[in-house]
Order: structure tokens, then sequence, then C-alpha cells
């Protein structure tokens, strides 16, 4: 930068590209061995040359995983995912940042404690309460003895349930049920002028008037960038549409990967395994090379 | 930080809540509470009600053997993936920050391993870990027997340690990155006008700078590999060979759902809450001093 070093120069320029290659190789040995056919993938050492098999290999690996409805699966859970997410938290953060109310901190720290505990270490309870989402609510009428009385009186017998297994209810709203987006959206809140807040309310702007017109406009960088990283974050998620997809034809296409895996002693089909990882990987890495400056951003962003 | 302009009707701004409030209470309240009462009682997965066993649960679980080696698994593959993770990324982000050409060109595309679904990465390793295929085939054709994660626990370790690793480098990368470039240039170059070199100015000046940073992520990695480990484990070794590998989200999943002994599986997420909860506490400690709202 400031001074000639020619020697640390060329060991950047060397480790830089040693880390590319580490980065970019198993893209490239997935792409490759899905071009070879059965014999040359099983090959010591596989030839890294492209064989001609490519496109056979993607149609067996997409027929035989059911790939077509699983990626239209993957794509409405992460839309969802994503959308809910960036609508929800905007709504959550307007009310904690632009109002004064009794319980306010409560609120906020209710939220708050979410971002602790991800999905996976909860994941036998939020199983159970998804089989029948209206669980907690039986429970509690059956606890503070409503549903006894609603019972005597009306002699109705209160019994809620509603299932959301295979659904893609079910695959979404416990995904949405966390506290990242919020705080995004919040820190983004804090920095918008007073004066603006200000002048909206001396144009006789209400509070609806004001976050949709003013409010969310202004946070359009906001929201690509936590949709970019959600829509990500739930095309990637595999242990819970593993659970809650029981019937084949809610999977995604991430958990069918598993399909494709060879069994010790089967048919060593690498070529067709790679050929259904490379559908699978496209995806998000073509989300990410599109949005990465949302993408880096959002990560930054709502880690903090 | 408050607002000083709020809007007056608080009515309306609860209502404005109200939707993540439900689902909060629903599927991570009321989920994180049953798992506690769970744990302290015996399910039984055909019904029938619960007994109340106390800590029974605990018990249990932390006098079994398979619980203790699942415990150390999980530490020692996040001890030592997360100091690879850091070491390597930490690395290539003070180089790509030295902002050489091509810097820009790496910026982008050590990322890229971050946006792939841990399952799919999962299986791209298995292949060019495997035995019989792939790349390792031909350390086992020059010494037989060397290698082969199917039987040897240490080797399954190691291909899900890599498997790991590969993706959260680009990720750790990002937050150095961005660390290093919050640094102001014209503390770097006052040094440099003193005659500090490169190195001597990256461990006066920038590494300190950036401790914040490292304590963040050490804590997200540890994390992080409590949890986004479950799809590389599930996929490459099923927790095999003899539970060398058997994680403890795996071992909750496993057991809960595949041996349906909620009780235990409950006990066992109680600890790994209890675990993640501290890990939190101690970097909300860190971060406090970092994030400033303006």
């Amino acid at each position: 930068m400031v001074e000639r070093t020619p020697i640390l120069n060329f060991v950047t320029h060397l480790v830089l590209f040693i880390g590319f290659v580490l980065a970019v190789a198993p893209f490239a040995i997935v792409a490759i061995a899905a071009s070879h056919n059965l014999k040359d993938v099983n090959d010591v050492p596989m030839s890294l040359l492209p064989g001609s098999d490519f496109w056979l290999n993607i149609k067996t690996a997409w027929t035989t995983a059911d790939l077509g409805p699983k990626l239209l699966n993957s794509f409405i859970m992460a839309t969802g995912v994503a959308a809910g997410k960036v609508i929800i938290s905007a709504l959550t953060a307007f009310s904690i940042v632009y109002f004064r109310y009794p319980g306010r901190t409560f609120i906020f720290w209710l939220i708050f404690i979410t971002l602790m505990l991800p999905l996976e270490v909860r994941i036998v309870p939020t199983y159970a309460v998804v089989a029948n989402v209206l669980s907690p609510y039986q429970t509690i009428l059956d606890v503070t003895g409503l549903s006894w009385l609603i019972e005597k009186i009306s002699g109705v017998r209160i019994a809620l349930s509603f299932g959301l297994l295979n659904s893609y209810t079910g695959l979404i709203l416990p995904l949405i049920a966390t506290a990242t987006g919020t705080f995004l959206y919040r820190q983004f809140f804090l920095t918008v002028p007073d004066e603006l807040t200000e002048a909206a309310r001396m144009d006789g702007a209400g509070a609806l008037r004001f976050f949709i017109d003013i409010l969310l406009p202004l946070s359009r960088t906001n929201m690509a960038a936590l949709g970019t990283i959600m829509f990500l974050w739930a095309w990637n998620q595999y242990l819970w549409p593993l659970l809650i997809t029981t019937d084949q034809s809610h999977a995604t296409a991430v958990t069918e990967l598993k399909q494709l895996i060879p069994n010790i002693g089967g048919i060593p089909e690498w070529n067709i395994a790679m050929a259904g990882t490379l559908i699978v990987m496209l995806p998000p890495l073509i989300v990410v090379v599109a949005m990465q400056r949302w993408f880096v951003r959002g990560l930054i962003a709502t880690e903090k | 930080m408050e607002k000083r302009v709020t809007f007056s009707k608080w009515t309306v701004g609860i209502l404005f809540a109200v939707p993540q409030l439900l689902l909060i209470f629903t599927f991570f309240y009321w989920p994180a509470g049953q798992a506690v009462y769970w744990s302290l009682t015996l399910q039984q997965p055909w019904g029938g009600g619960n007994i109340w066993v106390g800590l029974d649960n605990f018990r249990s679980i932390l006098s079994s053997a398979d619980y203790w080696n699942s415990i150390t698994v999980s530490l020692v593959f996040a001890a030592i993936s997360t100091g690879i993770v850091m070491f390597v990324a930490l690395v290539l982000a003070a180089l790509t920050d030295r902002q050489l050409t091509g810097s820009r060109f790496y910026r982008v595309v050590l990322i890229w391993p971050y946006g792939i679904a841990a399952p799919a990465l999962a299986l791209a390793f298995r292949f060019i870990l495997a035995p019989e295929a792939g790349f390792m085939a031909v350390v086992n054709q020059a010494w037989p027997g060397f290698w082969d994660p199917g039987l040897d626990g240490v080797d399954a370790m190691a291909s899900i340690i890599a498997a790991f690793s590969w993706k959260y480098i680009g990720y750790n990368f990002i937050f150095f990155l961005a660390a290093f470039q919050a640094i102001p240039r014209s503390l770097i170059e006052a040094s440099a006008m003193d005659g500090a070199g490169v190195i001597r100015r990256f461990w006066d000046i920038q590494f300190p700078l950036i401790t914040p940073t490292i304590f963040f992520l050490l804590v997200i990695n540890i994390t992080e590999s409590f949890q986004d480990s479950f799809g590389i484990v599930d996929i490459m070794t099923s927790g095999g060979p003899a539970n060398a590998t058997n994680l403890m989200v795996y071992k909750i999943y496993s057991d809960g759902f595949k041996g349906l002994d909620y009780s235990g599986a409950a006990a066992q997420s109680i600890i790994l809450m209890l675990l993640i909860i501290v890990l939190t506490i101690f970097q909300f400690r860190f971060i406090e001093r970092r994030v400033h709202y303006r």
C-alpha cells in the first residue's frame, strides 16, 4: 500500500490464490464428476477433463430424486420465510421503536431472547406443537378451567386441533419465529431522523400512513439484505423439513439429496449424486452471486 | 437509545407487535417450556400421560457413557473446526485487505461456499473424500487402508471438520474483512511513516483493533458448529462409525425421533440450551461494548 514489499506481495498473491482454489475446487469437482459416466467417475484418479454425460446425469438425478416438485417446494418455503420475515419484523420493530406503551421493554426482551435458542436445539417439542398447532391454547384453556366452564355452560366440548405437518405453513411459520430481522430494522429505524416523523405528523399522517409511505420506502435496502439472507437460510434448512415432511409431496430439494447417496455395496452412481448436488447447490449460489452486495450487508447487519 | 418523537396511540402500537408475539409464543416459548416439562417427566410415546420423575432424566443422561461421548465429540469438533476456520479466514482477510491487484475478485469468490446448504456440500465432500472413488482414493492406492471414514472414527471426524470448515471460512472471512476495513487508513499510514513494516503493523495495530470481532466469531462459530453440523453429520457419517461423530444435535434427533425417547431427548435439549445460553451471554458482554447505534 505505502511501501514496496515484493516478497510479501508474492506471498500474498500465492496464499490468496490457494484460498481461491480451495474455495472453488469442490464446485469444480462436483461439476466435473457430474459429467462423467459411471465408469469414469469411479476411476482412480478421476479424470479432471469433463466427460460427455452431463445432461444425461442431470436428467437421471432430476427424475430419481423427483427434483422438479421438490425445487418448487424449496422455493415456496424460502420465499415464504423471506417474505414473512421481512414483513413481520418490520411491523414489530415499528411497534418497539415508535410507540410508548406499558410493557414495551418486556416485549423487547421477550423477542430478544428468541435469538438465543435456534430451532435445532428445541426441535422435539416444536415438532409436537406443529403436529397440533392449537395445542398450546387447548392446554391453556384446560389448565385455567375455561374449557370446563364452557362445557358446563354451552355443552360443547372444546377440542382444538389443527395439524400443520406436511404443509407449507408448518414448514414456514416456525422458521419465522425468531428475532433476527427485528433487530436489523430496529437499528435502522433508530437512525431515521426525528424531524421526518415530526414533519409527517405535522402534515396529518397517522402511524400507519407514516409506516407505509415513509418508513418502508426508506428501509428498502434493509429489506433486500434481510430478504436475501433469509431466502438462503430457509433454502438451506435441513433438519426441520426432514422432520415435518413425512409425506414425499412436501419434501424439499435439500432433504431429497439423501436419496442420491450411493448405498454401500450398491452401484456407486457418484455421477448421478453429484449431478443432483449441483442442481441443489445452484439456486443459492446464483442468489449469492447476483445479490452479493445485499448478502454481505445482511450478514453483517443481522448478526450484530 | 430512544426516540424523542413517537406516536401517541399505543393500542395501535401493540397491534403491530401482535403477529410476532403470537408466532414466538406458539413456536418458541411454548416448545421451550414443553421441553422443560418433558425433561422432568417420563412421556410414553404411545400416550397414557406423563409421569413426574424429577431430575431422573438428567441423571440417566449424565450417567450414560454415550452422552458424555457425544459431548466430547461435539467439543472436539467445535474446537478444531473453529480453530481452522478462524485462522484461515483471518489470514485470507488480512491479505485481501492489503488491496493488491485482484483483491476485489477474491472478496467476491471466497464468500461463495457460505451460500451452499450443509447437506449439499456434505454430499460433495462425501464423494471427494470417499475411500474408493474421488480423491482420497488416490492416497489409498499408494498406502492401502490409509483412509476410510466408514470404519475409522478419526477419519470420519476429519471429514466432517473439512466440510464444515469449507463452508464457514467464507463466513468468517466476511466479518474479518469488514473489521479490517473499518480500521482508519490514516492509522496504518501513520505507522508506516514511522517505519513499521507490514507484519509489525498487523500485530500492533490491526490485530488489537479486531479483537472484538475475534471474540464475536469465536462464539458464533462454536454455536454454529453445534447446529449447522446436523446436515453434514446426517449425510456424511450418520453419527458413526461407533458414535465417533455422534454430535449433540444429531443425538437429540436420533434419540427423540428414531428412539422415540422424548424425555431423554428433551433433557438433552435443555442441557444444550443452557450451554448455548451461557455462550450467548458471554458473547453479549463483548458485543455490548462494540455496538453503537449511532
